[in-house]
């Protein structure tokens, strides 16, 4: 029998995942797929909840966050890919045009 | 009647505001026309006020909007006008309309002509405010817009070091009577629990006789302020650093008197306390003869008659605080009328001599001067109280009062004040106006008389000054209706007295025109003790000097040395350093690198989390802990 307290694991799991991913990999790209790991991480735990509740609000929430993820991947893969055709590399480090 | 009630009231406002429009700009003559026009529909509307008062007997009373409301406390915009407040009013909106007038020529060379018409103009209106309020909050208002003009009028030549320190003197000094004054109303309110004239009136013979004591005593501190009284009266003489208008408005006819209106209005808390009262009139006769001590023998013209004021002042103070309320309110009237006389001549004197106010530099100033000179001598003859002018009728009631009540002390020291104050009014006389030698000449003045108009606009005044007394009559008819009647028990001795007085008045004249015919006396006399002492009004000033001012301001500099530098500054530029260092330290954290920003975030999330899960851990450490004492039990 398949708990909420294994979705909410596997939840854990795949956000500490995509917490690693965030904070170790030096690729653009692959930091993007480290933060669609967390936010599917948390729709993972909410439509288990809300499964477990019985209150689709979880699951309504989820399809919201899936639909802003679409479109925030959607401006970021473009942005990505100027940043690709001027510098032909998508290294962080050579990102700081931010220093303080 | 409303209609002219507002009309008294705001057209001195507006005057000050239209006038304000042009503060900072050179002179525009039609600025003083205006401000002296809305001053004469003041005038208007306060005559017809009281001759609706006088006629129908019927109180004008408005509340023109809410002000405060909270709980049980209400305190409305409220205004009355009845038999206290139009006389009161008559008497402002007079005196103020001519100085008003006055002023147009007296400030006609003046840099701040307009902006003197706006601070005169704002004075009226704060004196309507104080007068015509029917409640104690309006009052204050009022109080401290008087308050704040005169300091503004003061300090109006404010490039002048002694006219600054002068104003700034007079403001402190009256603040320290405001605090009791506002500590009366509030024990007024905390007993009575509400503001309001009628309510506190009536309520007045129910409250316990300590606490009527000292809210007699609380708001008579505030009158003391106000009118100068021992030992707050260094502030009035020094107050003549202002131009002489100011003088006769505020320091001589209007606002001085506040203290004596106030004691007036209040008369039926201060007729439940005959004990307070009493002290009332014996500070009064002290200070009457202790300022008409330092006027024998001062220098300075402008201060002769403030001390002048000073000693009449103490004068109202007795027939107030005996009750004799109306004969109070009485010679308020005639002395506005001839006090203001004389400082507008007083005015016209000094600008004649260029600013020069030692009337040893004057002398034989008559022929050149003939208007101002007898302006001045209707006045000086009124003030002394010799018959049929208005002083006569008004001081010597209050002598009447003082010998009626078997105070003979206080009836004796007012009597001897009444030929000092002959004495000294004449003694200044004859010093400006004859004498020998026309001393002007050696210090190379060219004295001139006065505009026209200015001595068109002083008669008014000095007819007042020779006629109000035979309005007595009407007068205690009208006002009685009001304040608690007075009984005389001197009829037998009436004549008696009044022969007395005069006598004493004339004696005062008589010696100071004997002694001065000549102009100076021997300048023996002012190597005496007693001079020093009078010129130096009686090391008072000084030894304010030496107790209050001076280690205050020793006490000053070891705050500001120790505390303010040491301590308060020393805390407030940690802080700043602190926030300076601490940005320092952390903008390598903005590195701009993306991958280090989300690390720090990253780092932020477990605090975050760290701080929601430690209240959590320590309640469950906690019941832990209390299942193993109850298991141990």
């Amino acid at each position: 029998m398949i708990t909420l307290t294994h979705y909410l694991v596997v939840a854990t799991i795949m956000f500490a995942v995509g917490l690693v991913g965030v904070m170790r990999r030096k690729n653009l790209l692959m930091l993007f797929f480290a933060t669609e790991i967390l936010l599917n991480a948390v729709n993972v735990a909410l439509a288990a909840i809300s499964n477990a509740y019985q209150d689709l609000t979880g699951q309504m929430f989820a399809f919201f966050i899936i639909a802003i993820a679409a479109s925030e991947v959607a401006v970021g893969l473009g942005l990505l890919i100027v940043w690709y055709k001027r510098k032909n590399r998508l290294d962080l480090d050579e990102l700081t045009t931010m220093n303080g | 009647m409303e209609i002219f009630l507002y009309i008294a009231l705001f057209a001195p406002l507006v005057s000050s505001l239209s006038a304000a429009l042009f503060g900072a700009k050179p002179k525009i003559l039609a600025v003083g026309i205006w401000a002296s026009a809305l001053l004469f529909t003041s005038f208007v509307s306060a005559v017809i006020l009281l001759i609706n008062v006088i006629q129908t007997g019927n109180v004008v009373h408005v509340e023109m909007m809410q002000w405060i409301s909270a709980g049980d406390l209400y305190i409305p915009f409220g205004f009355v006008v009845d038999q206290v407040s139009a006389t009161m009013m008559l008497v402002v909106t007079l005196v103020s309309t001519i100085v008003h007038v006055y002023s147009i020529g007296y400030m006609e060379n003046d840099k701040g002509f307009n902006r003197f018409f706006s601070y005169l103009s704002a004075f009226v209106f704060s004196m309507m405010v104080l007068v015509m309020s029917d409640n104690f909050a309006g009052l204050f208002i009022g109080w401290e817009g008087v308050g704040l003009c005169s300091w503004l009028l003061i300090g109006f030549w404010y490039h002048k070091e002694s006219a600054t320190w002068a104003a700034n003197e007079a403001f402190i000094m009256n603040r320290i009577a405001d605090l009791g004054m506002l500590l009366g109303i509030f024990l007024i309110y905390w007993n009575v629990g509400s503001i309001q004239y009628d309510v506190v009136f009536a309520a007045a013979s129910g409250l316990e006789a300590d606490i009527l004591m000292w809210i007699g005593i609380l708001l008579f501190i505030g009158a003391m302020g106000k009118s100068a009284q021992f030992p707050l009266h260094p502030w009035l003489a020094d107050a003549m650093e202002g131009p002489t208008p100011v003088s006769a408005l505020i320091h001589a006819a209007t606002m001085v008197t506040a203290g004596v209106y106030l004691v007036i209005r209040a008369n039926p808390i201060y007729a439940e306390i005959p004990d307070v009262g009493y002290f009332i009139a014996s500070l009064g006769a002290f200070v009457a003869i202790f300022a008409a001590s330092m006027a024998l023998v001062n220098r300075d013209m402008k201060r002769i008659i403030a001390y002048s004021t000073l000693s009449q002042l103490g004068y109202m103070f007795v027939a107030a605080g005996l009750g004799a309320y109306w004969v109070a309110l009485f010679h308020l009237m005639t002395h506005a009328f001839f006090k203001a006389l004389l400082f507008l001549g007083a005015g016209n004197v000094m600008h004649a001599m260029h600013d020069e106010l030692d009337p040893y530099k004057m002398g034989r100033l008559y022929p050149v001067m003939k208007g101002t000179a007898i302006l001045m001598i209707v006045a000086s003859v009124a003030l002394a109280g010799i018959y049929p002018l208005a002083g006569f009728f008004s001081k010597d009631k209050i002598l009447e009062v003082a010998f009626s009540g078997e105070h003979y002390i206080l009836w004796g020291t007012l009597w001897v004040t009444a030929g000092l104050t002959a004495f000294y009014s004449f003694r200044l006389i004859m010093l400006a106006f004859f004498g020998e030698k026309e001393n002007y000449k050696d210090h190379g003045i060219h004295p001139h008389e006065a505009h026209k108009y200015m001595l068109y606009a002083m008669s008014p005044l000095a007819v007042l000054a020779v006629i109000a007394g035979f309005f007595e009559h009407t007068f205690v008819h009208y006002v009685n209706k009001l304040l608690p009647s007075f009984e005389f028990h001197t009829h037998h001795v009436e004549m008696i007295l009044i022969i007395v007085t005069s006598l004493m008045a004339a004696g005062g004249i008589a010696v100071a025109v004997l002694l001065y015919r000549k102009g100076r006396i021997s300048e023996k006399w002012e190597q005496t003790f007693v001079y020093k002492m009078l010129i130096n009004q009686y090391w008072i000033p000084h030894f304010y000097d030496v107790a209050f001012i001076k280690p205050y301001r020793e006490l000053s500099t070891i705050f500001w040395k120790k505390i303010d530098l040491k301590i308060v500054d020393a805390t407030v530029d940690g802080i700043a350093r602190t926030f300076y260092a601490t940005g320092e330290k952390t903008r390598n954290m903005q590195s701009g690198n993306l991958s280090v920003n989300l690390r720090w975030m990253v780092a932020g999330v477990m605090v975050l989390l760290i701080a929601v899960f430690i209240p959590t851990v320590w309640n469950w450490a906690i019941d832990v802990y209390m299942t193993y004492l109850s298991k141990v039990k």
